[in-house]
């Protein structure tokens, strides 16, 4: 009784301790009194937004001081929230920040969907090459044949799906803007198309470049609010023009290495013009370059029309990367599963290793080690590595499951063939091994219908599958909706048979041999 | 060669420090049916099992038609194979290949190992499936076999490699009477060609009725053995008439000896 007793007020601390923490959560504001929530990607890097390399928790970069100007003027603190480049548009519009800044371009599409900022800074998309290829590569005319990279879902890289079908170069599409270059110093690549601003931070950092003086394009930075924060918006256009005539943002851009004689003219057309209407008409400096090259913004069916041609031949893509890495899977998973049950303790040791080293870590890592980290040694082609990858580390699993299947074959069996007089070979070849994967084939299908979608990791080493294709899509237009139903449709499109081919398989299997 | 299909001497064998085997003597001459009796535990499926190179053991000699085995490890690969065509076994459960149709069972061996062209083999494998009474079934898998048919599958599989000294585990276990009859002039007609059978079993009646030899073993050693109608009449041994007043109670129930 008494211990009931002393027991009541303990839970009720802990139950006060946990409606306190939800309600903390709970008011965890959207839009907090006091603050400016802003969202960018750190891992864009210096000069945009970066961690602060003497407190990681803090970031630096001109994005930073352009939302802090923005912020004192409001009289608010800003307050950073890291979010991926590629999801910055749909996070705004989720009301996970207010406004978004980091590098964002001005395009059409985010025009139609956002509340968009008058620009703050232009930038000139240009051509980096290799120095030695500096006289031949001046162009993208020059570079018919070759392989181009930019990151994903810009600008840049609509650029280069143009030129893919114009010029006849070959686009790839990057995750973040650093690879881009190193690929193109080992020879993977023979170009990249991106922001000056890139480019010269590039040049900075890899030696042996060269970056050609023709502008491709002209572009502008801005930052993106919700539709329905176009008052904010105006609010803010305001305080960049002011910001504009004052030099406080010249100052920024000053301390950052990255004002030109660019910035004064657009700061003037910017000047001369009245804030964009609510609802993001163009405001008379809307970038040049996606005017001409991103086409102006969809419907959903002019989209669908646009867009599942690429979605399809990526599914492709998808579908061949995922039946050649399980192929690999199986053989590579038979061979370390037969050789931890008949070998001996050293090869049973370092299959061990490597089963465990690689379910243990995470296969991103695997692909970018095997991609980028070994590039010194050997140059793989993306493809090859993402089939490497991806089938190596399913091997780890498959292994798993054969080695227990295996295991699970009744003693008496292989007694009995043994008996006959089979071979340990002829054992494991006529009645261990089928017996085994009889007993496999169940969880094997879900390992290939696993494998089918986590290929869409494989976008990381540039091979643009299913998931990527979507992700390109859906930042082109702005929304989410429709190339999300489309790419879950394929995928269960490709997964469906799959699942009933296996069934039917196994059904056969269990049919008599003879 | 001797006449002697089998021949153990002091066989002994170790499971850590328990003696399952402790210096089994026993000779088998070609063409006799040899049952093997005594209780559980006694030994009877382990001398099979060391008989048939599934297990090593630690003592003594075994000769199974001129093939030596040596105590210690496993033997070498080289001495297996030349047992492997002396010995064929019948287990208990049968074992048959879980994956494989009843005629698939009978003729892998030939033709994997004895290297017979597959036409060749599988007639053979109809031929003996016919002989056991069980062609009707020869496209069933195991599992859609009873226990009677299953069990004259795997003798017809033991049978495919044709090797001259047939060891069963508890032939009639899966059997009715009238099978165990069936059974018992099947292996009978065997013997008349020249095959060697060495039986465990608990059932006496098929002892009496169809064995020409009986070999009582009791913890681990042979204690007593002679003609059926002789052993199983007037046993000699403590073990022995344990074992038939045990065996009768359950089997028969009417005719209890105590």
């Amino acid at each position: 009784m008494n211990a009931v007793r002393r027991g009541r007020p303990q839970l009720a601390i802990v139950w006060l301790a946990i409606v306190l923490l939800a309600a903390t959560v709970a008011a965890q504001p959207p839009a907090a009194a006091g603050e400016l929530r802003w969202g960018g990607d750190p891992e864009g890097g210096s000069p945009y937004v970066e961690a602060d390399p003497r407190d990681p928790t803090l970031v630096v970069g001109f994005d930073v001081d352009v939302a802090t100007l923005i912020a004192k003027a409001l009289g608010v603190r800003p307050r950073f929230v890291s979010v991926q480049f590629a999801s910055i548009d749909a996070s705004v519009k989720r009301g996970d920040f207010v406004i978004g800044m980091s590098g964002i371009e001005d395009t059409p599409a985010r025009r139609a969907t956002l509340a968009v900022t008058v620009p703050y800074y232009e930038f000139r998309e240009v051509i980096t090459v290799r120095a030695a290829d500096a006289a031949r590569f001046r162009a993208l005319a020059d570079l018919r044949g070759k392989r181009v990279g930019t990151l994903g879902g810009t600008i840049a890289y609509e650029i280069l799906l143009k030129a893919q079908e114009n010029l006849g170069i070959v686009a790839v599409s990057y995750d973040d803007d650093v690879h881009p270059y190193s690929d193109l110093v080992l020879g993977r690549l023979d170009a990249v198309l991106l922001d000056h601003v890139l480019a010269e931070k590039a040049m900075r950092r890899e030696r042996g470049l060269a970056t050609q003086p023709a502008t491709v394009a002209v572009g502008h930075y801005v930052g993106v609010l919700d539709r329905g924060n176009a008052a904010l918006r105006d609010r803010i256009d305001q305080i960049l023009r002011v910001a504009m005539r004052d030099g406080s943002l010249e100052a920024i851009f000053r301390r950052w290495g990255i004002w030109n004689d660019d910035q004064p003219k657009l700061y003037a057309r910017v000047r001369g013009t009245p804030t964009a209407a609510a609802g993001g008409g163009t405001d008379g400096t809307a970038s040049e370059a996606a005017a001409s090259y991103g086409g102006g913004p969809m419907d959903a069916s002019t989209a669908v029309v646009r867009y599942l041609p690429a979605l399809v031949s990526a599914a492709l893509i998808t579908i061949v990367l995922s039946c050649l890495s399980m192929a690999l899977a199986v053989m590579a998973g038979v061979l370390v599963a037969s050789g931890r049950v008949y070998g001996g303790p050293v090869l049973r040791g370092v299959l061990t290793v490597y089963v465990e080293l690689t379910r243990g870590t995470p296969v991103l890592l695997q692909l970018f080690v095997l991609y980028y980290g070994l590039a010194e040694v050997v140059r793989l082609p993306a493809f090859v590595a993402a089939l490497l990858g991806l089938g190596l580390n399913y091997a780890a699993y498959e292994s798993e499951i054969y080695r227990s299947a295996l295991e699970a074959v009744p003693r008496g069996q292989l007694e009995a063939a043994r008996v006959l007089g089979l071979s340990e070979r002829q054992v494991f070849a006529l009645v261990r091994g089928p017996q085994a994967l009889r007993l496999a084939l169940a969880p094997m299908t879900n390992d290939f219908v696993a494998l089918l979608k986590d290929s869409s990791l494989v976008s990381v080493l540039t091979v643009v599958e299913l998931t990527k294709q979507t992700q390109i899509f859906a930042a082109n237009l702005g929304s989410w909706v429709v190339p999300g139903a489309l790419c879950a449709m394929l995928y269960l499109a490709m997964s469906l048979p799959l699942s009933r081919a296996a069934r039917r398989m196994e059904a056969k299997w269990k049919a008599p041999t003879s | 060669m001797s006449g002697l299909v089998l021949d153990a001497r002091g066989v002994t064998l170790r499971r850590g420090s328990r003696e399952v085997l402790r210096g089994v003597d026993l000779q088998v001459g070609r063409g006799e049916l040899v049952a093997l009796m005594g209780l559980s535990g006694g030994g009877k499926t382990t001398f099979l099992r060391a008989v048939a190179g599934l297990e090593a053991f630690d003592e003594g000699t075994l000769s199974v038609d001129g093939v030596q085995l040596q105590p210690g490890s496993v033997p070498s690969a080289e001495v297996l194979r030349a047992l492997r065509r002396k010995v064929g076994m019948v287990f208990q459960f049968h074992y048959l290949f879980e994956h494989m149709t009843a005629i698939h069972n009978v003729w892998l061996a030939p033709v994997h190992v004895h290297k017979v062209p597959r036409t060749e083999a599988e007639r053979r494998a109809r031929a003996l499936l016919d002989q056991m009474g069980v062609a009707a079934r020869a496209h069933a898998l195991p599992r859609e076999l009873s226990g009677g048919e299953a069990q004259r599958v795997a003798i017809a599989r033991a049978l495919a490699v044709d090797p001259p000294l047939l060891l069963m585990d508890e032939p009639t276990a899966s059997l009715d009477p009238a099978r165990r009859d069936e059974l018992g002039e099947t292996l009978t007609r065997l013997t008349q060609s020249g095959r060697t059978l060495l039986a465990a079993t608990h059932d006496d009646d098929f002892v009496r009725d169809h064995a020409d030899r009986v070999v009582v073993m009791a913890d681990g050693r042979v204690v007593e053995q002679g003609i059926p109608s002789q052993v199983l009449t007037s046993p000699r041994h403590p073990a022995t008439r344990q074992l038939l007043s045990q065996k009768k109670t359950p089997n028969a129930g009417a005719s209890t000896h105590e």
